[in-house]
């Protein structure tokens, strides 16, 4: 609408940027239009093209968590389900399994929930670290409540403590992921020796994880100097506007996992689907006792999901649950998507949920 | 109700808009949801609404786009129109669909004052 004389005219924004001329004194009224005021150099009705992702915003600092993650050689696994699925009860029971079967692979946890500490509880009896993030109103997790979450655990810690068994500081204690701008190639060439990245004798800032004593060849694209990594830190930690980082590790994290994070997130089948929190996968846990036809009822969770979990199958017996009708309505929403069928309670299944967690299966 | 979150993203776009190109208010915006974008549209007007008084947003016209979803069908070889993730291919019937376009929702445009 014009906003001079409230016709319907489309030339609106060339007509408002001129003043009002009164007709009988011929006054000129700059605060006419829609803004009311008038500000120098400031037109009174403008266009201005955006263009913008509403979630870009969680995006980018989705994608420094998962640039975070896999400088600390952490694989990072974001489940989601209805409440009720049996998240809490799997996750404990893959904590004390992962114990037995990998004894030098860290576990951690980053539970989501609206209310109560009563998750992370259950996570941390089992001896397992866990952060608890309440959401209060909230309905899933974002991103930066994941920054977050990752920079209190030890798992974070951990990694920055001994990985180079030298002294060093690094400046990881803000709450966001930092941005590493630098090439760096990790061919994960068995035949270097540990030694050989200890030799160079500089405190380089990116470890890879824990007890991370394979052989990197660290080929640097920049110079710094060796020995002064806080300089390097500052250089490459700040300052960078979200989004605009570019993460050039140039390794691909094709070993197996030297530390696992998983991050159960709001029992909700529906919001969390469109969050990203920087994970390597969604796991999607659907128990037995809800209805086959789930990921016809939600496919945005199937769809966004890699693996489904079937839990609780040591129920079936008891239950009218068409497993193949569950998985070719989950195909038929996601065609790539995996799935296990697990038992938390009697452990059915957990070998090959565990063989995929590690990355180990065939 | 992530169309609460969805909204106040929707805020922080304009908001840091203005940071960057200062205006005193929003007299119309327009947004482009994806028909795969999640967004249940009636939900995403009402939590606008709510959350429009007392900011930039407030008095603002919003019109909403839809967009279609296509999909690339894995048997056609070929980029197929979709309404929703439980469609099949209108050509073949399969279901190896794979989710191209319209899955994003936008801040496409506005007019400010």
């Amino acid at each position: 609408m014009c906003v001079v004389c409230g016709c319907s005219s489309p030339a609106t924004v060339a007509v408002a940027t001129e003043p009002q001329v009164h007709p009988h004194t011929g006054d000129l009224h700059f605060g006419a239009g829609a803004a009311r005021v008038s500000v120098p150099g400031m037109s009174q009705e403008r266009a201005i093209q955006i263009e913008v992702d509403v979630l870009g915003a969680n995006k980018a600092v989705a994608q420094q968590n998962r640039a975070h993650f896999a400088s600390h050689g952490v694989s990072a696994f974001n489940l989601v389900s209805s409440p009720g699925s049996g998240k809490t009860t799997l996750l404990c029971a893959s904590i004390e399994a992962l114990r037995k079967r990998a004894p030098g692979v860290a576990v951690a946890v980053i539970e989501g929930d609206q209310q109560t500490s009563f998750d992370a509880d259950r996570i941390r009896a089992t001896g397992a670290p866990a952060i608890q993030v309440n959401t209060g109103k909230g309905c899933h997790l974002d991103a930066p409540m994941v920054a977050r979450a990752f920079g209190q655990l030890d798992l974070h810690a951990g990694a920055h403590a001994h990985a180079h068994g030298e002294a060093h500081e690094h400046a990881h204690s803000h709450a966001e992921a930092h941005a590493h701008d630098h090439d760096h190639v990790h061919p994960h060439d068995q035949a270097h020796e540990p030694a050989q990245v200890h030799e160079r004798g500089h405190t380089h800032v990116h470890v890879h994880g824990l007890e991370d004593d394979h052989g990197h060849s660290h080929t640097h694209g920049h110079a710094h100097t060796h020995g002064d990594h806080h300089s390097h830190d500052a250089a490459h930690t700040h300052g960078h506007a979200p989004g605009a980082h570019s993460h050039n590790h140039g390794h691909v994290h094709d070993h197996a996992a030297k530390a696992i994070l998983f991050i159960e997130n709001v029992g909700n089948l529906v919001c969390p689907a469109m969050w990203d929190l920087g994970e390597d996968a969604k796991v999607v846990i659907l128990s037995v006792t809800e209805g086959e036809d789930k990921p016809l009822k939600y496919p945005d969770m199937f769809a966004a999901a890699s693996l489904m979990l079937l839990n609780k199958v040591d129920l079936l017996p008891h239950l009218r649950f068409d497993v193949v009708k569950c998985i070719d309505y989950a195909r038929r929403v996601n065609p790539g998507i995996r799935v296990l069928l697990v038992s938390a309670q009697t452990g059915q299944g957990m070998d090959a949920w565990l063989d995929w967690v590690l990355g180990v299966e065939a | 109700m992530h169309e609460v979150s969805l909204a106040g993203g929707i805020l922080q776009v304009v908001e840091q808009t203005r940071a960057r190109d200062p205006f005193e208010r929003v007299t119309h915006l327009r947004l482009q949801a994806g028909a795969l974008a999640g967004v249940e549209l009636s939900a995403l007007r009402f939590a606008l609404e709510s959350l429009a008084p007392g900011t930039i947003l407030d008095g603002a016209q919003i019109d909403i786009d839809e967009q279609p979803g296509t999909a690339w069908c894995m048997q056609c070889c070929q980029s197929v129109p979709i309404f929703s993730r439980l469609d099949l291919c209108p050509l073949c019937e399969g279901a190896q669909l794979q989710p191209t376009g319209g899955t994003d929702l936008k801040v496409v445009d506005m007019r400010v004052v």
